[in-house]
């Protein structure tokens, strides 16, 4: 071996040994102490560091539930339920009540309901076209179809639907985060508590203005008559604003409430064909 | 060499095509629809309700708060309803709804054309009068005049600026107003003098304006004080810190004011409806609206009431043109697009532009190639590629730091852009995000 | 009115600039200099344009369609510009298959791995160029004498350029006044009648073009500027100093690539800084370094290195040389 390779190998050791020392003497002079407990909970989330929880990072949600007596406030939409139990397992403490929740798009003005009046023709950012101006049609509440919640999706649950220009929100995918809702800028996406067999109803508008105008920017506007809050048993309709609402917590999707909207703002999905058929059929069997 | 702001600028096509045309007054239509917010500021209070009779100048809505401007009824006749109403862009807001009976006027309004020069109000009296009278910035900004009338304690103002820069293209209100009303003008600017305390005025007129410029100085010459001065044709040369910079050369600081360096600028126009509300008692009800388009029939500048709705005026211009793309509320670089024909004509409304859809359409977005000419463009030196790229990754923090918030929206950056990016969009995002950020003190 | 208005933020109108335009702009710009090099180098000239451009217009075609799955774009002229920038760096009897290598790196990887137009940190064609020289450095090294209209593609004679015979002259140790007899004269290279590549001949045709593009307002004068005004300053120091090892200014400026890389390369505006403060800043240490490496180094030219290594420092310079913002700040009391 010639020398230059022998002195090359000899310094070359010498400085890997003298940094390893300098290194070991600094980790262990700077050492923070962490609980050891939080890298066990931050490996149990996902690691989407979608901020559903409230924290910038599942990093900080970890921090806070190890650093806290309670689940009061902490929970991880996204690991769900599940997740949450292991965590509770490791830390030994009662696993949290869930309520898992989707999301659902307020709005069902698709151009077939809701004529456009003019034409938009700049950046297509949602924000850009709210803060500017009514919108393509003359409901000032409706979605306004270019992505923003699209865009703030990290699980690719949303997809713009090519034929309504609404929004299509899957419900194996949504893992109920919140990044759509706060990024719609007319506040048209909620989380409703989620039911068996992905059914939901709700009133699909958002639409304040009263009855006439409402109706005549779009077909299927919630026009505020209050014949759904009349028919509901359940005291689960409140009209607000001439805008109805359901409380998901005490509907009990009898459905009624849809057949009675004249306008058909209220929308069930995931249910089978609606009674009259039944009816029918025991009419037959007594004549 | 003509006065001029060194850095920034573009030269958009001027399409003056109204400037040889006279102000012709409209007549008054049949129903009028006056919002309660055509200021800067709070909007105002209705002060009369459905079924009442009003006269032309009478008081209609006070202002509310520090900021805020007075309104008075442009017509005569009875207040059908107090609603809300539609502005240009569709936005609901309050406003008063009159039926138009009759020609009835105020009393005490000189509705004489003599020239009146002697002002016989004292400064407080003119101050005063100037927010009694509704007069709010008529460039288009529609700040209350009487504010900036009012300097703050610990500030001083030397020499008073009045903006005849009308650097839109298509604009020719203000023109038609100095070359037909410049005595009156004139004398609004010495009542301004007076009201400020100053003894300077320089009037700032683009040299694409050669009759005004001449006219006004001939006139100035029997003026104490007051100088006129052209200026290169570049936009925004009207800009209040550009035109301060080219006539001054002061640099009002960023977020800070013109009377932060000794100077107070006040558009042409509203130093007409000063000489009219001071020496006629007259208040804000009418204003010039420049009507063009290379497709009107009768394109023009014309003297309408407020609350007109824009179709009557439209009318009036020969309707809209069958090949009509775009209706502009302004003029084309800062303007607003119309998308409700139905909207009322408002105190800040200098001009309606009609664009033949053939050339009413944005470029096609393509990637930023970095060729800096946004920067180079830029009035205010600030670099529009990296606070759209900062906008749209949500990096709020930096594009503060970056002043964001000094941009004044005059789009010339996305004038230039070569890859037709929308850039002024998502700073105009980026703008308000940032504001409201910082407002709520998480920035 | 039959049809609806259309509504978009201000403004609502546009100038006449576009992509395309400043690109083909600089494809006009450089036409004199093309013609030139046909002149001097015959139908070489036009083969080694012609597979460049092809190529690079070709690869960025098919990365667009079938592995970006994104809309083509090569219509927008900057593939165009590339493959011209980069034959013009070349050697007029370079073989087919060199150039298309030449003309993938350049397209493929300097500029689509970054994520296309706009995106890329360093200059593609001389990404293409380096990446060739290393590979391929007899093709790269040999460069033909002009002989004229008539030569053939691959037949043509080769010599060395002015600043090879400099460096080796320098380095057998000769005198400046030794080699001076067979460098070309200032006039021979400022009319092209020299060895090298196609884009560094004709000194004249090259300034041709940069007027052209000041006029049509494509590029600013204060990166050629202060590209050609430091290598003037650097070289006129050392020559005053030593006038024996050195040569002189005006010969610095007028051999090797500085007049193509000051006005060509080096204001490429992806890679070139944004705000005329920093320009001027870039451009020196363009000038520095190549006149380092030209003196210094083992190779006889260096503009090439110099701008890629400066490319290197340009988003930093962006990140922290800002322009004087308008009205200066006050601390709110």
């Amino acid at each position: 071996m010639s020398s230059t390779i022998l002195t090359t190998i000899i310094c070359l050791s010498l400085l890997a040994f003298l940094s390893a020392v300098i290194l070991y003497f600094v980790a262990q002079k700077f050492k923070v102490y962490e609980d050891p407990r939080i890298d066990e909970v931050q490996a149990l989330l996902p690691a989407a560091n979608c901020g559903g929880c409230g924290f910038a990072g599942c990093r900080n949600l970890a921090e806070a539930i190890v650093n806290s007596d309670s689940f009061e406030g902490l929970n991880c939409p996204v690991g769900g339920a599940a997740v949450m139990e292991e965590i509770a397992t490791i830390l030994g403490r009662t696993a949290p009540v869930s309520d898992p929740k989707v999301a659902v798009l307020k709005c069902k003005g698709s151009p077939e309901h809701r004529p456009r009046t003019s034409v938009y023709d700049g950046a297509a950012d949602c924000r850009i076209v709210n803060s500017l101006y009514i919108g393509e049609t003359d409901c000032s509440y409706g979605c306004l179809g270019y992505g923003d919640c699209v865009k703030a999706c990290t699980f690719d649950a949303i997809h713009i639907d090519a034929l309504t220009g609404l929004p299509l929100i899957s419900d194996e995918k949504c893992t109920s985060c919140g990044a759509c809702v706060r990024a719609c800028p007319r506040n048209l996406i909620e989380l409703r508590k989620k039911a068996k067999k992905d059914r939901k109803i709700y009133v699909a508008c958002s639409n304040c203005d009263k009855g006439g105008p409402a109706r005549k920017a779009c077909r299927v506007a919630c026009i505020g008559c209050g014949k759904c809050q009349k028919v509901c048993s359940f005291d689960a309709i409140s009209i607000v604003n001439n805008l109805a609402y359901i409380d998901a917590a005490k509907c009990t999707f009898c459905r009624k409430c849809v057949g009675e909207c004249p306008t058909n703002a209220i929308i069930e999905i995931n249910f089978p064909p609606a009674k009259p058929k039944a009816k029918s059929e025991a009419e037959a069997v007594q004549a | 060499m003509l006065k001029t702001f060194p850095t920034g600028g573009v030269h958009p096509p001027e399409n003056k095509l109204t400037a040889g045309i006279p102000i012709e007054y409209l007549p008054v239509p049949e129903k009028v629809v006056i919002p309660m917010s055509q200021h800067i500021g709070a909007p105002a209070n209705p002060l009369v309700a459905k079924g009442d009779n009003v006269k032309i100048g009478q008081l209609i809505a006070e202002g509310k708060g520090f900021v805020s401007a007075n309104i008075h009824s442009p017509v005569s006749g009875k207040v059908s309803k107090i609603d809300t109403a539609a502005d240009s862009s569709g936005l609901k807001q309050p406003a008063v709804f009159i039926d138009v009976e009759g020609d009835e006027w105020v009393e005490g309004i000189d509705r004489g054309k003599e020239l009146v020069m002697d002002i016989k109000l004292s400064s407080e009296e003119i101050i005063k009068k100037c927010f009694e009278s509704g007069i709010v910035g008529m460039g288009g900004a529609t700040f209350p005049s009487h504010i900036k009338l009012n300097i703050p304690s610990g500030k001083k103002c030397d020499v008073l600026i009045i903006n005849g820069v009308e650097c839109e293209p298509y604009l020719t209100s203000d023109h038609r107003l100095m070359l037909e009303k410049g005595e009156e003008i004139l004398v609004g600017v010495s009542i301004l003098m007076k009201a400020l305390k100053v003894e300077k005025a320089m009037i700032g007129i683009e040299n694409n304006k050669p009759d005004a410029i001449s006219h006004l100085t001939t006139l100035a010459a029997s003026f104490a004080g007051i100088s006129v001065h052209p200026l290169k044709v570049k936009y925004p040369q009207g800009a209040e810190k550009q035109l301060v910079k080219a006539l001054v050369k002061r640099e009002v600081p960023s977020g800070r004011l013109p009377i932060d360096v000794g100077t107070v600028v006040h558009n042409a126009g509203t130093a007409f409806a000063v000489y009219e509300a001071v020496q006629k008692n007259k208040p804000l009800i009418e204003r010039v609206v420049t009507v063009s388009g290379k497709s009107l029939q009768k394109p023009g500048n014309y003297m309408v009431r407020i609350g007109t709705p824009l179709s009557w005026l439209l009318e009036a211009a020969g309707g809209i043109p069958a090949d009509t793309g775009k209706i502009i509320n302004g003029g084309p670089m800062m303007g607003k697009a119309v998308s409700n024909t139905d909207a009322p004509v408002v105190k800040g409304m200098s001009g309606i532009i009609l664009i033949p859809a053939s050339e009413a359409f944005r470029e096609v977005i393509s990637p930023c190639i970095r060729c800096a000419k946004c920067v180079s463009v830029c009035p205010l030196h600030l670099e529009p590629y990296l606070l759209m790229t900062l906008t749209e990754k949500g990096m709020f923090e930096r594009a503060e730091a970056e002043k964001i918030t000094d941009c004044m929206e005059c789009g010339s950056c996305s004038y230039t852009c070569p890859a037709g990016r929308p850039l002024l969009d998502y700073i105009r995002l980026g703008k308000s995000t940032v504001i409201r950020l910082a407002r709520q003190k998480v920035l | 009115m039959t049809n609806m208005l259309k509504v978009s933020p201000s403004p609502h109108i546009h100038g006449k600039e576009s992509t395309r335009k400043l690109m083909l702009n600089v494809v006009i710009a450089l036409i004199p200099a093309l013609i030139v090099s046909v002149f001097y180098y015959g139908i070489g000239a036009i083969i080694v344009t012609a597979v460049s451009v092809l190529s690079c217009l070709l690869f960025e075609f098919l990365i667009q369609k079938y592995v970006l799955r994104k809309p083509i774009s090569i219509t927008d002229g900057s593939a165009l510009v590339t493959g011209i920038l980069l034959a013009f760096n070349l050697p007029s009897n370079i073989p087919v298959h060199i150039i298309v290598i030449g003309s993938f790196v350049a397209i493929v990887i300097a500029k689509m791995t970054f994520g296309g137009l706009g995106n890329n940190p360093f200059n593609p064609a001389l990404v293409g160029r380096v990446f060739m020289l290393i590979s391929f450095p007899v093709h790269m090294t040999t460069w033909p004498v002009p002989k004229g209209l008539g030569t053939g593609y691959l037949d043509a004679v080769t010599g060395a350029t002015p600043l090879a015979i400099l460096k080796g002259g320098l380095a057998r140790g000769q005198s400046m006044s030794e080699i001076v007899g067979q460098l070309p004269t200032p006039a021979q290279m400022f009319l092209g009648n020299i060895g090298g590549s196609m884009g560094e001949v004709a000194a004249i045709a090259l300034l041709i073009g940069f007027v052209w593009l000041l006029y049509k307002k494509v590029i600013t004068w204060h990166i050629p500027v202060s590209v050609i005004g430091s290598i003037a300053i650097f070289t006129g120091i050392l020559w005053l100093v030593n006038p024996e090892k050195n040569a002189d200014p005006l010969f610095h400026i007028l051999a090797g690539g500085v007049l193509l890389g000051a006005i060509y390369m080096a204001t490429d505006y992806v890679t070139s800084p944004m705000v005329p403060k920093a320009m001027l800043l870039y451009g020196c240490g363009i000038g520095i370094i190549t006149v380092v490496i030209r003196v210094y180094g083992a190779y006889p030219e260096g503009v090439s290195f110099a701008i890629l290594i400066m490319n290197a420092f340009v988003p930093l310079m962006n990140a922290y040389i800002k322009p004087k913002r308008f009205g200066k700040e006050v601390k709110h009391g």
